[in-house]
């Protein structure tokens, strides 16, 4: 078993020893697969908003919301790294794997965190700059400290920091939080549950081990598989809300509905072959799930703009 | 003043990381830098021309 006692003193003074880091490691600690989705949403946002924003704010918008999501994830990493070293999807990551000190770690989320809130305050708005630095907050001291150690339903609260990037994108164009980002928050933040337990669903032996009351750890696969199935026909009328209110077309409409039922197919193919590949299958489609979803909120609202 | 050898000699892979690291944060600080000279640019507009001579 691993030896977690060296890197479980998060604020432990280590002798000064020379780096061994190397860009890509900083890089890891930002965690660009997770950056990718959050700047993809928060690009649909930026885009669909109403009123205008020059492209070069709507860029730096953009580039501070990564900073922040990346900020975020760097301490995470930081606050986790003890759970990180005991699970073999993340005993690879920089901290447990020796790579970057704990505080050199907390020491670039903490800057980053920062700067990527004071930029976009300077040079966009305050408002989606205190959006950002709730989201950067909520997401490593409610989720990461509090959450996901004490309770299974740490992922679905912990969610609504994933679904704030496209209201704070929408925040710097518009300067206020509209009905239609708050549609866009609901649908990450109901997309979430069941994408994160289709996951952990592959390891809750790692999770139950690391001691993290994860879902499968703590009720069992079965009602997490009902949990996912219930949260899967939840998402369905959400996603259909922006179609159903006027705000989005029939196109979106119709793209929704049939990337719903495939959504609610797989929850139902899981819950009864109760498969490891169908959790696999699952997992994988809510990935591009999500990006269709917005990818079709876009096109929609352009297809809109050509045929009014 | 007599310099005494720290003891702590870089290897060369060391050595190789510390310098990638500088780049990236010389590029980094670059960056910042050039976005808000453009940033300026794009708020302020032709304004940036009106001043007191």
């Amino acid at each position: 078993m691993t030896d977690i006692s060296a890197i479980d003193q998060r604020d432990a003074v280590a002798p000064a020893q020379p780096s061994m880091a190397g860009v890509e490691d900083y890089v890891a600690l930002l965690k660009p697969r997770v950056m990718s989705l959050v700047v993809f949403t928060a690009l649909v946002g930026l885009l669909i908003a109403p009123g205008h924003l020059h492209p070069v704010l709507g860029l730096t918008a953009l580039l501070c919301i990564a900073l922040g999501a990346g900020a975020a994830g760097a301490l995470n990493m930081w606050y986790d790294a003890d759970i990180d070293a005991v699970m073999t999807r993340t005993a690879k990551r920089p901290i447990p794997a020796g790579r970057i000190a704990p505080r050199e770690a907390l020491g670039f989320g903490m800057t980053m965190a920062v700067s990527s809130v004071v930029i976009l305050g300077l040079l966009v708005n305050w408002l989606a700059a205190m959006l950002l630095a709730f989201t950067i907050v909520f997401y490593v001291v409610i989720y990461t400290m509090w959450l996901k150690r004490f309770t299974p339903q740490n992922i679905v609260i912990g969610g609504a920091a994933g679904a704030l990037p496209p209201v704070i994108a929408w925040a710097a164009v518009t300067g206020g939080v509209g009905i239609e980002s708050i549609l866009l928050f609901l649908i990450i933040f109901f997309w979430t549950p069941p994408h994160f337990w289709a996951l952990s669903l592959l390891r809750a032996n790692e999770y139950a081990r690391a001691a993290v009351p994860m879902l499968p750890v703590v009720a069992g696969l079965a009602e997490t598989r009902r949990q996912i199935l219930i949260y899967s026909l939840v998402l369905f009328p959400v996603a259909l809300a922006p179609w159903l209110s006027g705000y989005a077309g029939l196109v979106y409409g119709a793209a929704a509905a049939a990337l719903g039922i495939a959504f609610i197919a797989l929850a139902w193919t899981l819950k009864t072959t109760e498969s490891e590949s169908a959790a696999k299958s699952l997992f994988a489609y809510s990935v591009l799930y999500l990006f269709l979803i917005f990818a079709v909120l876009l096109v929609d609202q352009q297809l809109a703009w050509v045929h009014p | 003043m007599i310099e005494r050898n720290s003891g702590i000699v870089l290897t060369a892979e060391q050595k190789r990381r510390r310098n990638a690291r500088s780049v990236a944060i010389g590029l980094t600080l670059g960056a910042l830098v050039l976005l808000f000279y453009v940033v300026t640019i794009v708020k302020l507009g032709p304004g940036v021309l009106h001043r007191p001579l």
